[in-house]
């Protein structure tokens, strides 16, 4: 390969003339794999090598709010973001329009996913307009070729803005973290939840997350 | 008993192979990675599953730190060269052109306008030591407001990210998003890890 065998092809004539000593034209090449794993090394650490990814939040309009729509309080739930990544839900009670109890779950899958897709369902089916089914449906046509990306974007979002669809009031007290709130829209991604607001918290719902905190 | 002769072997190795794979590696770092900015704190952002790449230019990044520090950042040599000049002027301040060139080459920044002076006058390499207390935010002072307004004067197209520490209390992050809708800018992103946890639904 890269050597050079030196001398060779067999020409070695009796009383040729006098020869040089002959030197191996081997070169040592440990050095210049030292080099090339130190460049390797210094690349590696100064670039990056993913691009970040993102998600978009959109937040309403701050004025002019004249003519809010009223939405059904049974179609709600209040999630609020408290301290060391808990939250607190509540639901408003269809008839009395009281608070219900204030219950205490967790981030994790069995936590508030399963709370709002059982809700989200049972709301649905209640007005019996559940198609949420076909998103993964959709998104695997996309995968397979079947329909563009345009239509399968305007087709989930059409299931998404269903009237009928579990509304999510977000808020987060003063001392939830950042990572909390990226979580909980995270969730709502993938709940497939259209329909969702970050709200300023009241002090009411601050006494109430003290409250349910203590009970617990 | 007779020795049992091991042959001796040469204990050399042919090092081309080696080399070759070493610069292989090395021209695809080369080639497939661009340099990262320098950042002046370092934030661990939180994962999510949100795939939607974020956009390479007109991009002006909020940051915040987990100390509630805010920083700013402008993309765009041109644009930055504006905008200092823009925001000092609001401030009664002026920037030789010294200064300003120094300002188009900062990545992210997070001092307030009085200290943006001296700031700018330590050198570029010692500036990672400089004490970056964080741009003010809070409805009294907001210098953020005049940033984020200037810079949307300046370029239309530019779009909002905020990038925040996982631990980054919740009242900065408010504080942020609202100065964000009084400066009329409703849309923004969030700037997260893509998360290896796969969920189908």
């Amino acid at each position: 390969m890269a050597e050079i065998e030196g001398g060779g092809g067999g020409h070695h004539k009796k009383g040729g003339k006098p020869k040089g000593k002959k030197m191996s034209t081997r070169v040592d090449f440990t050095p210049m794999v030292d080099l090339g794993f130190l460049l390797i090394t210094f690349f590696m650490l100064t670039t990056s090598m993913n691009k970040a990814k993102t998600m978009e939040i959109n937040m309403p309009v701050k004025e002019d709010i004249k003519d809010p729509q009223p939405i059904k309080a049974s179609q709600a739930i209040t999630l609020l973001l408290a301290e060391n990544d808990k939250i607190v839900y509540y639901f408003i009670n269809e008839k009395s329009g009281e608070p219900e109890t204030p219950v205490i779950t967790t981030f994790s899958k069995t936590g508030i996913r399963e709370t709002l897709l059982k809700r989200n369902h049972e709301l649905l089916v209640k007005a019996n307009a559940d198609n949420y089914d076909s998103i993964p449906i959709l998104k695997e046509m996309y995968r397979s070729n079947q329909i563009p990306e345009a239509e399968m974007k305007s087709r989930i979002s059409g299931i998404k803005a269903n009237k009928h669809a579990l509304i999510v009031v977000i808020k987060a007290d003063d001392k939830a973290k950042y990572k909390n709130l990226v979580d909980i829209l995270d969730e709502m991604l993938i709940c497939n939840i259209g329909r969702y607001a970050i709200v300023d918290i009241t002090p009411i719902e601050k006494d109430l997350i003290k409250m349910a905190m203590g009970v617990k | 008993m007779p020795k049992v002769k091991v042959p001796r072997k040469s204990t050399s190795v042919d090092m081309t192979a080696m080399t070759d794979v070493a610069f292989l590696l090395l021209t695809f770092f080369m080639l497939a990675t661009q340099f990262k900015p320098e950042e002046p704190v370092t934030i661990n952002a939180p994962s999510s599953i949100a795939e939607v790449l974020l956009p390479d230019k007109d991009m002006m990044t909020i940051t915040i730190s987990n100390d509630s520090r805010v920083f700013f950042e402008l993309q765009g040599q041109q644009y930055k060269e504006q905008l200092i000049q823009k925001v000092g002027a609001l401030h009664q301040l002026t920037f030789n052109a010294d200064e300003v060139k120094a300002f188009s080459l900062v990545a992210s920044f997070g001092v307030p306008l009085d200290q943006l002076k001296t700031f700018l006058a330590v050198k570029s390499a010692d500036r990672s030591k400089f004490n970056q207390t964080g741009i003010p935010a809070d409805s009294l002072h907001n210098e953020l407001a005049d940033w984020v307004w200037q810079s949307r004067l300046i370029n239309n197209n530019v779009r909002v990210a905020i990038k925040g520490d996982q631990d980054a209390t919740f009242p900065i992050v408010k504080r942020v998003i609202a100065t964000l809708q009084e400066k009329k800018v409703n849309r923004f992103n969030f700037i997260t890890n893509l998360s290896t946890e796969t969920v189908e639904k």
